[in-house]
Order: C-alpha cells, then structure tokens, then sequence
C-alpha cells in the first residue's frame, strides 16, 4: 500500500488512519466510509509504528492474523497497537468496529471481552440498535434512545464483562448501543458498544461502515458514525 | 535419466491406485520403460477422471461452439473462464464441485471447496469479489443430515468470512438420494483489468519456478495413499493421513493480496493454483502449455514433515498454494514482497526448453516425461450409455378448493421451500461494500466499482427432479431458472457456468444422463446466445450403487450498465399492481408438491420453451432498466403461491389477488410451468409496462395489488380460495431450519 502523502490536503480536513493488519477484510470499507464522511483516509500498516500525523484511527473489521488463537489476541503486539496505544493514553480518539473492538478489548483501552457468540455460530444480520450514550467522539451526530439498523457479522461477539464493570459502565454512561429487537450472540445487557471515560475510544461489534449507502447497505445510518469524527475540530 | 527404481510390482500398484491396465501399458509406451513410484504417482491422479476428464471430455466438445465466443478473453481448460464486459474490465468466474471431502469432513471438505475455486478465479489474474453456494443433502431430518449440513454450512462461511468475500446467495436442496454422498459446488467470481489477464504458461527457459504460500503436508493424498503406505513399510515412517485436505483462510488471504500485488506490479510471468493433483498437475500443465520443460527439486518444496516421500509431495493437495513462474533478475522483489505480507516463497525449479519434466529427490532423478504426456495425453473414453426407462407418472390425489390455504402454509414449512436463512444468516454478505443484492433474491448482484454504475449478477439453479424426468429437458430448465432469475433482478444475461454432479460414469444410464444433460445445455446455450465459459464435471457421486439424481447445478452472470436500477424480490410499496408474466398450464411432474405431499416422482417435467424464456428475460431487463418495476421473482419451486408468498415475507408487506375466472386454483397457484415470473408495478407505470409485454409479445395478466404496509399487519388473500396473515406465513416459513438444526442465535 502506498504511503500516505504527508501534506497535500486542507489543514481542515481531519485524517483518519485505517488499519490494515494481514486478515483484515473490511478496511477497505472503512476507508471508503471516512471518505464519504469528508474525512480524509489514510491507510496504516500493522507492521509499522508510524500513525501517519492521524487525527483518529479506525480499527477494521476481520481476522487479524487469522485470529485462530483468540480474536484480537495476536493483533495486540503489533507495532502499530503499540504505538497506537500510547497514543490513545494521550486522547488520540480511536474507533475499533468488530475484531477492532475485539483488539481494542485484548490491548486493554477498553475494559470487558468479547467471546464465542452464545449460538456457537457466525452470525451476519441486519440488527436494529438502541443509541445510547452520545457524549463520544464518534457518537455524537447520533439522538439518544433512537434506533438505527446497521449490519451484524460475526462469531466472537457476546461481549462479556464482570458485573462490577458492567455496572460501572452504567453508572459512567459509557454503553454507546445496545441490541434491540432481538440480541444475536448473547452480550450481558444486550451490549452492542462501549467507549473509554473519556469518551474517545469507542469499540462496537456492528459495522457502521457497511450502512454507508442505501445501494449497498440496510440504511445509511454508520454514517453519523463517521461524520461524527469529521465535525469534531481538528487541533492545530 | 531416470535414477529412481522401477516400482516394486508392476501389473499390481496401478490397478490400486485407479488406472486400468490398458492405461498402464499406455504409460510404459509412452516412456519405454515401467514407470518409477513417483511418475506413476503422478499418472495415477493427473490421468484420474477428476483431473483428465476422460468420461467426458467428448460430451464437453459441444461447448466449445456455442454463440458469444467472442466476448470471451479465457474458456474451457483455463483455471476459469474469462469474458470482457467491457471499458477494459473483465470478470471470471467458475463453479466446483467439492463433494466427497465434504461428506467425510463436512466443515474441511466445504471449506476447502470455497478457497479451491478462490484460487482459480485468482490464478487469471482477478481480484475474487463474491462467492456463492449450491449444496444438496439428504432429508432435512435424517440423523446425518444434522451432522453433514451444519458442519458444510459453517465451512463454508468459515472460509469465505475469514478471506473477506461476500456470500451472495445459491442454493439448498434436500432428497434422499443425497443422504450419503451431499453435494457441495462453490462459485466464485472476480475481476480483473483485461490486460492484466494471466496465462498459466511456463514459458522461458532459465525462468524460476516459484512455489508461493503453504508448507506441503500429508493432507489431502487420495489417489495415491496406497502407494505412500506401501513405501512406508518399506521404510516404518508414520501411518497415512487422512485424505481430506485442511483449510487456512488466513494463508489463503495473505496469499492473495500477495498475488495481486505481484499482477500489479509485473512481477510474475504465469501462475497457477495448486489444487486437485496438487504439484502434479501444477507443474505438468504449465510446462505443457508453454511447450517447456522443467525441472524441480523436491528438495526446495518446504514441509510440514521431512519424512515425506517424493509421490507425497508430488500428488499432496495441501491448501493455499499457488505456483508463479519469475524471471531471474525480479526474484529479489518478488521474494520482499512475499516477506511483506509473510507468504512463504521459495525456487523449487527452472523452467528449461528440453520438453521434459524432470523431478529430482535427494539428488536423484525420479521423474522424467513429457510434460503433456500427463496434462494432456490422458485417456478419452466414449463410455457406454443406456436410455433410463422413464419415471412413471402417478394419478395423485389433488387437495379440495377449501384446503389450499393450509397447502401453502404447509409447503412453506416444509424443507424442499422454507427459508434459507439459517443458512444464509452465516455467510458475510456485506463485505467488501458492494453488494447490492444477495439470497433471498433471485440473484446476488455485486458493484463492480464503487462510483461507477457497472455491477454483475449471478444465480446458480438446479432442479435436480426435473433432470431425474428428463435430463435434456431438465438441464435446459436449469440453465431457464438461472437466466431467469438473473433477468428478475435487471441484469442482462451474458455467460454461463456449470457444476455437474452425476453418478458413476461406468453405470450406462448415468451416463446417457449425463450425455443428455451436456446436449440439453449447449442447445439451451444457442438458443440464448451465451456462451459456456468453464466449469466442473463430478462423477461417482452415489451410495451403495445408488446414483444422486443427475444435478447439474447451471451458474448464469449477467452484467448492469447501472445497477442502481436493480429490481429487489419483495412488494416494497402499497397499492402497486402485481402482475403475472407467461403462461400456466397443468404441469406438476417433479413439482414440490407432488413430492412433498405424496413424496412422488414420476411423468414429465415441465414443458421448456427457451424462445420465451428469452422474450420474458428482455421485458423484465428492459422494466427494471426504465425504473418501471419495485419487484420481480421468477416462479419455479411451489409455483405462483410461493413466489407471491416470498414477495410479500421480504419486506413484510400483503397482497390481494384474483385468480383467472374459470381457471382451477390449484393449478394456477402451485404448477411449476417454466417461462413465468410476478412483478410489481407501480401504477402510473402500468400502461407503459404493459405496452412493453404486448410489443414483446410476452403474455401477462393483472392479478392483484399490494397490500400493507408492514406495520398494519397485512395479509396474502387469493380471492375465494385463502386468506392468511403475512406473520402467519412467516412462522410458517421460518421456523423450519432452526427447529431441526438449532436457533443461530439465543
């Protein structure tokens, strides 16, 4: 993958990083998502500990190394989650969407796991959720308590937490979205999405990215998830 | 020379690993002399049915002369056919059998199924974009069939979830016939920049031969495990493995996006894909196209295990390999970019211009022939064929007027109709970001490239009662179902695949069926003006001596100019007309009903008349381009009372119907008549849809209007014959699958 140009856009413009470890199957998505959000896209490499000058990072979705031992548990020593967590201890806003929640999780920027969903099977639906909080730097284009539709697919995403942390989690206002109308893997509190105390990092297991654009997804509504990040300031 | 012994006992090894006598001696005069273990190793699977074709390759000839020929760039007895669509684009794609590994391992066996016809569709040169997936088992609640069926399903959708493609629909049937021998034909389709198209030639002398991906291990040795074993007592290495080969999609991954860079940056001269016959068939074909000579060092082919003998490693099928010819001086790059996406590369040869193949092991030479003596020499047999007497048609007992509701309620729960979604739902279908149709509509359709309009459609269909009736009929009713369902959702139908699954070539009525099948399809092919582009022939697919029922499973792709005016299934708005397309008549011979009902099969299958089929796929391409159409649904399995039931479960919305007066309810709502499809149309463009079916010469009737909208709970109501609610329908439909194979989710 070519490297990103180091200036050539609008200072205005925010640059959201994308990355791509082997066996990670919906960058490209993601990529394409931060685009149409206005953002400008730039791709990262798990293999290098450089973040490209990114104002946010989004972690895609897949199998990073295969994912065979655990998901997420190799993803988490690479060179670029080194240096991205370092990163995000000093308020570098990230969003992790599936394995990405999943690596987030392992890396521990955020607290719980997800495990095999409680039908043992891989599951790829349509699923209506409930917003929770909007108080993130990803969620807030979103309204409280609406519901949005966007895409399911997976087969490690029955988030799991102790019930100190999930109530923790409660108490901080810290769950972003919660399954509705039917919870398809067996997360405790129908927990779809959590974010950091300070509301920058953000991990969820459906796929905003693939609610981009009515032609290719159930609805458009990932986008706000995007522009979120977009109409957030970009510091100097 | 060749260094390595003779084997051990001539007249005895060949006949157990598969080749007839005649084709033993055909070996000897080919090389004067008796083969050594390796090279007949390697006659043994490149000359297998699996891999030489030998029953029929003289029924395949008839394909080779079928209209369209010249949008093809590839064809048959390429990895996969190739046709341009245009603007510099091309696309490939390919259906494969998988069959056998996937009853003996159904999750490894499917999932290597998938990543197979991967490679192929990648060794052209193509980025694969979406796969889909035929399979058949036996009855749904057989005891087998909870063992065969979720492991098949999960391995598919294990393999194609973790490469990243989008699943975007097929099929799932169910019969007895099945029940010990399921059948598992995977699909994949890619794209490419036409120039970019790939050749498998080794061509070049003093080129190297790059062997990319996998360790060679002792998975996947068929054939030829009866000679591995028979060396290993001679030497006390370890028991033979199990024949079936183990899938790793991450491999498959890396070793794709690996290749890809390797097309875009000009670094490989040919490739193939290893896959059945393994490194045999890899090196032997390649040298064989070019009209080259190779030699190989088995000693460079990086092992799972060191104790592996040089006939393991030659016939070993191992998972997630691919095999580049490279041209000395971009060695270097080629083996940095390897090292970035951590792909295994290494020079297991040369290409040379002395016509012969030369393997060495351990320093000695073990194989010398000519490369074509295997890829292309093998034997052609013209087997005997006998009609089957025909299946007899039964009197069966037709259900009163009143009893039609609960007939479709219970033909939508039963197996052969339900819904697939317990299937689907474990398929990705979103990724990659262009799907814009996948199962349940009539065909998945893919965006070629986001900001252009360009996208393709692919159904796969294969109405295997029909083709047990009448397997020239039967197949042409395959090849309607899939052009059908293609032109329901707007695509104009361009280039054909298929899978052919039969029994054994040896039993006379297989193979008269088998002939029939082949005949059926090419002159369907004329008539429609497609072209067969490749596909795949699986033989030996019975129990017992019981044949499946001859299914050839018709693989149909179809390309948008715009595919924002694609046509969805489902009614989507209140109040438009629904109109019915093509004739009905009395024609229940292999329909759904007379084998769910009396769980007979006999009589005639539905009459074909391709002709039409064409005149109907022209106004559904044409209504769905102009914008005139919400929804189309071809009606085949469960005739017109499915179709219109699956229209309304989509999105949820109802429909009020009447039926012809005077006609017979039963026949017009469950007859399989081919050539008819329902559509939806909104009512300021009635006149002019209609005004296109009367130019069209195409027949069509208004038989209702939608009803709704979802929230108001509607209902399927046939005027004086059945009411029912569209939840009622939906419990029906639904609730099968997770009842026998278990809920997916809690």
């Amino acid at each position: 993958m070519a490297s990103p140009p180091a200036h050539g856009y609008s200072e205005r413009l925010p640059r959201i990083g994308v990355v791509t470890f082997p066996g990670s199957l919906d960058d490209r998505d993601a990529l394409r998502a931060v685009q149409l959000a206005g953002a400008e896209a730039v791709p990262l490499w798990h293999a290098d500990s450089d973040l490209g000058r990114v104002d946010a990072v989004v972690l895609p979705g897949g199998f990073s190394y295969g994912d065979y031992l655990r998901a997420g548990a190799i993803a988490r020593f690479s060179p670029v989650i080194a240096a991205l967590v370092d990163a995000a201890r000093d308020g570098l806003p990230v969003l992790g969407i599936c394995n990405g929640f999943q690596v987030l999780c392992e890396a521990g920027l955020l607290p719980g796991a997800l495990t095999r969903n409680a039908g043992l099977r891989f599951v790829c639906r349509d699923q209506l959720l409930r917003v929770g909080t909007t108080g993130t730097y990803w969620t807030r284009e979103y309204a409280r308590g609406s519901h949005v539709l966007i895409p399911v697919k997976h087969g490690d995403g029955r988030y799991v937490a102790d019930p100190a942390t999930i109530s923790q989690l409660e108490a901080e206002d810290r769950i972003v979205m919660r399954y509705a109308g039917g919870n398809p893997n067996g997360s405790l509190a129908d927990i779809a999405g959590v974010c950091s105390a300070d509301g920058r990092i953000v991990g969820l297991m459906p796929h905003p990215e693939h609610a981009v654009e009515t032609l290719t997804g159930p609805s458009e509504d990932g986008l706000a998830m995007f522009v979120s990040a977009v109409s957030t300031p970009v510091a100097a | 020379m060749i260094e390595s012994p003779a084997i051990a006992h001539p007249g005895v090894l060949h006949r157990e690993l598969g080749l007839t006598d005649d084709e033993y001696d055909r070996i000897v005069a080919t090389l004067g002399r008796e083969p050594s273990g390796p090279e007949l190793a390697m006659y043994s699977v490149m000359w297998s049915e699996h891999c030489s074709y030998k029953s029929s390759r003289i029924h395949l000839k008839q394909f080779g002369d079928l209209p369209g020929k010249e949008r093809m760039l590839a064809g048959i007895g390429e990895n996969a056919g190739v046709v341009d669509v245009g603007d510099g684009i091309a696309v490939t794609f390919k259906v494969e059998s998988h069959n056998h590994p996937s009853y003996v391992e159904p999750y490894q066996g499917a999932a290597t199924g998938v990543g197979g016809i991967i490679r192929d569709i990648l060794a052209m040169g193509a980025r694969p974009i979406a796969v889909m997936d035929s399979l058949r088992f036996g009855d749904a609640d057989a005891a087998d069939t909870g063992r065969v069926m979720p492991g098949i399903v999960a391995g598919v959708g294990g393999y194609g979830n973790c490469m990243g493609l989008p699943n975007i629909g097929g099929e799932v049937g169910f019969d007895p016939s099945y029940a010990g021998n399921p059948l598992v034909n995977a699909l994949c389709i890619g794209v490419l920049p036409a120039a970019r198209l790939q050749t498998s030639a080794a061509t070049g002398a003093g080129n190297a031969v790059v062997l990319l991906g996998a360790k060679t291990g002792r998975d996947g040795i068929g054939g030829v495990s009866v000679l591995a074993s028979a060396s290993f007592d001679e030497t006390g290495a370890p028991a033979r493995r199990p024949s079936v080969q183990v899938g790793d999609p991450f491999t498959e991954k890396i070793v794709t996006e690996c290749v890809l860079e390797l097309y875009e940056r000009e670094l490989v001269i040919g490739v193939q894909d290893l896959g059945g016959a393994g490194l045999s068939c890899a090196i032997s074909e390649t040298a064989a196209k070019a009209g080259t000579g190779m030699d190989v060092d088995l000693d460079r082919v990086p092992l799972r295990e060191a104790s592996m003998a040089p006939e393991e490693v030659l016939v070993s099928e191992s998972q997630e390999r691919m095999l580049a010819i490279v041209a000395p001086e971009l060695l270097p790059q080629v083996r940095d970019l390897a090292a970035r996406w951590g792909v295994l590369a290494s020079v297991i040869g040369t290409v040379t211009d002395t016509g012969r193949l030369i393997v060495r092991w351990q320093g000695s030479v073990v194989v010398d022939v000519p490369p074509g003596s295997l890829a292309d020499d093998g034997p052609v047999y013209t087997r005997p064929m006998r009609p089957r007497p025909p299946l007899p048609a039964a009197d069966l007992a037709r259900p009163a007027p009143d009893a039609l509701g609960p007939l479709l309620l219970r033909m939508l729960a039963d197996p052969q109709l339900c819904s697939r979604r317990w299937v689907t739902e474990q398929y990705d279908r979103y990724v990659l970001g262009n799907t814009v149709l996948a199962a349940p509509d009539d065909a998945g359709v893919i965006r070629l490239e986001p900001g252009s309009g360009r996208g393709v459609a692919l159904a796969l269909d294969g109405p295997a009662r029909f083709c047990a009736l009448d397997p020239y009929t039967g197949a042409q009713l395959a090849l309607a179902e899939s052009y059908r369902n293609v032109a329901a959702s707007g695509a104009v139908p361009y280039a054909v695949t298929d899978c052919l699954n039969f029994g054994s070539p040896e039993e006379p009525e297989v193979m008269w069926a088998f002939a029939e099948t082949c005949r059926g399809l090419a002159d369907g092919c004329r008539t429609l003006g497609l072209p067969v582009t490749g596909g795949n022939v699986s033989f030996y697919n019975s129990t017992g001596g019981t044949a499946i029922l001859p299914t050839p499973v018709i693989g149909v792709m179809g390309l948008f100019d715009d595919v924002e005016m694609r046509t969805p299934t489902g009614f989507a708005a209140e109040g438009d007309c629904v109109l019915l397309l093509g004739e009905t008549a009395d024609e229940f011979g292999g329909s759904a009903w007379s084998w769910i009902v009396h769980r007979h099969l006999g009589g005639q299958p539905p009459t074909v008349d391709l002709e039409r089929e064409r005149q109907l796929a022209g106004v559904l391409v044409a209504g769905s381009r102009d914008g005139l159409l919400t929804a189309a649904h071809d009606i085949s399995d469960g005739g017109l009372a499915t179709t219109l039931a699956e229209m309304c479960l989509r999105y949820g919305y109802g429909a009020r119907i009447e039926l012809a007066e005077g006609s017979d309810p039963f026949v017009e709502l469950f007859s399989e008549s081919a050539g008819r499809a329902v559509v939806a149309v909104p009512r300021s463009q009635e006149q002019r849809f209609t005004a296109l079916c009367e130019a069209r010469g195409v027949p069509w009737r208004r038989i209702g209007v939608v009803d709704g909208p979802p929230a108001a709970s509607p209902t399927l109501q046939v005027a004086g014959v059945l009411s029912m609610s569209v939840a009622d329908l939906r419990e029906a439909y639904e609730g099968t699958l997770p009842a026998l194979l278990g809920a997916l989710a809690p």
